[in-house]
């Protein structure tokens, strides 16, 4: 069944704006991601420019590692935001199942491609990192298991929520899904820390000092911060294409009705 | 109750008995989900003949190169601070192998206790630091690197000295 009222036309009646539904409504999303997105796109490409030049020219190679250090400038930042992503995908996933939000489905599958890109980057930049650090590509650890497990979980979803004639039908199911895997999210930062694993644990906590030199740790943090900018940039301009795109279909629907 | 408040209850309640699931599944399965053993599991629970995988640190001065039948070969000791097991590799090293850096080792557990590798894989730990800190550490005595990790790292992250240190 389809919904009653399509509240992506904009010839659909306006709703109660009480408490977080406010920010349902797709005309006020609209609006507020066109404000944003040229903000949130600038600066995270400017921090993430500082953080590039600062982890490939300024920062010291590692002492052991010499500059095959520096890939982890891009890694570490592409993992963070791996599991962030998921944590955003099962945010908008509950939004949907609980509240019914309107905006909640297309957000998570607007997130889930983000979220891919940004995990294979990881796995990617991982995997050339372990040849000449470990002496291997790949090992079937429980950390590099999990994250494929994760990017696995970011393409199920993919596939899920276009597998339907109904989309509604795709995103409940996707919802469904999306929400299952956030249980590998804890598998993933603790998998470290309860097994053994050949991956390294974390150097930077939110208890402890950091286990890396400050001249390297800061272009890291511009590089996070900045690549958290841009995943959220890129998430909005895909958002705010799926919301026009949906009162493009909902116009010519209703044009070929009245024709 | 609203019919939104049900449906969040249900979601809890689905969450909460995945979780558990799932964390019972992995505490079930723990002795599988490690990569590799220590000496110490070595010790108190390896069979003779066993293929798995040994890791630990390298112990400082055991590393001893030779070369068998044109090959490079080498034998060390993998200690967790508790037991030491005796490997012998034939191979290429990977560049990160040294004393006091941690190893995961492939291969075969022999009758006498030794451990005999086909493959050797360095293990980088979670310490970031420029040449010129590891310099300032052992000119000050506060860590050789071959005697195993490194000190907390608040004694060395913001080390003023790195720079005319090296």
């Amino acid at each position: 069944m389809l919904r009653a009222v399509d509240v992506f036309s904009p010839i659909a009646p306006p709703r109660g704006a009480r408490g977080l539904h406010r920010f349902a409504n797709p005309g006020r999303f609209l609006r507020l991601a066109g404000a944003l997105l040229p903000w949130v796109s600038a600066i995270g490409l400017i921090l993430t420019v500082i953080g590039l030049y600062g982890g490939l020219f300024v920062a010291p190679a590692d002492w052991q590692q010499g500059d095959a250090v520096r890939i982890m400038y891009v890694h570490v930042p592409a993992a963070w935001l791996a599991s962030a992503g998921y944590m955003a995908l099962a945010l908008a996933s509950a939004a949907s199942l609980v509240w019914r939000h309107p905006l909640a489905d297309l957000a998570a599958a607007e997130i889930a491609p983000v979220g891919a890109g940004f995990t294979a980057i990881c796995l990617i930049t991982g995997s050339l990192w372990g040849k000449p650090m470990w002496g291997a590509f790949w090992v079937w650890d429980a950390r590099l298991t999990s994250v494929l497990v994760l990017f696995f979980l970011y393409l199920g979803h993919i596939a899920l929520t276009r597998a339907f004639d109904t989309p509604e039908r795709g995103y409940r199911a996707g919802a469904i899904l999306a929400l299952v895997g956030v249980i590998n999210l804890p598998i993933i930062k603790f998998s470290v820390d309860w097994w053994n694993t050949l991956h390294q644990p974390a150097s930077i906590s939110l208890t402890g000092a950091p286990k890396m030199y400050i001249g390297m740790l800061w272009p890291l943090l511009f590089m996070a911060l900045g690549a958290s900018l841009i995943f959220a940039a890129l998430v909005l301009a895909r958002l705010s294409a799926a919301v026009m795109e949906r009162r493009v279909r909902a116009l010519l629907a209703a044009r070929a009705e009245g024709a | 109750m609203k019919r939104k408040h049900r449906r969040l209850a249900i979601l809890l309640a689905a969450g909460l008995g995945l979780g558990s699931a799932a964390a019972l599944t992995l505490f079930a399965f723990r002795d599988n989900l490690v990569f590799f053993v220590t000496p110490s599991d070595l010790a108190s629970r390896g069979r003779a003949g066993e293929t798995l995988r040994l890791g630990g640190l390298v112990a400082a001065g055991s590393v001893e190169h030779t070369t068998i039948a044109g090959d490079p070969a080498v034998r060390f000791r993998v200690t967790d601070g508790r037991t030491a097991v005796n490997v012998s590799y034939v191979g290429v090293l990977p560049d990160l192998f040294r004393e006091g850096q941690g190893v995961v080792t492939l291969g075969t557990l022999a009758p006498d206790g030794s451990f005999t590798a086909s493959e050797v894989l360095a293990k980088h730990d979670e310490t970031y630091m420029p040449k010129e800190v590891v310099e300032a550490l052992k000119k000050s005595g506060h860590w050789q690197p071959g005697s195993g990790p490194p000190p907390p790292a608040a004694t060395w992250n913001t080390l003023s000295a790195a720079k005319s240190g090296g």
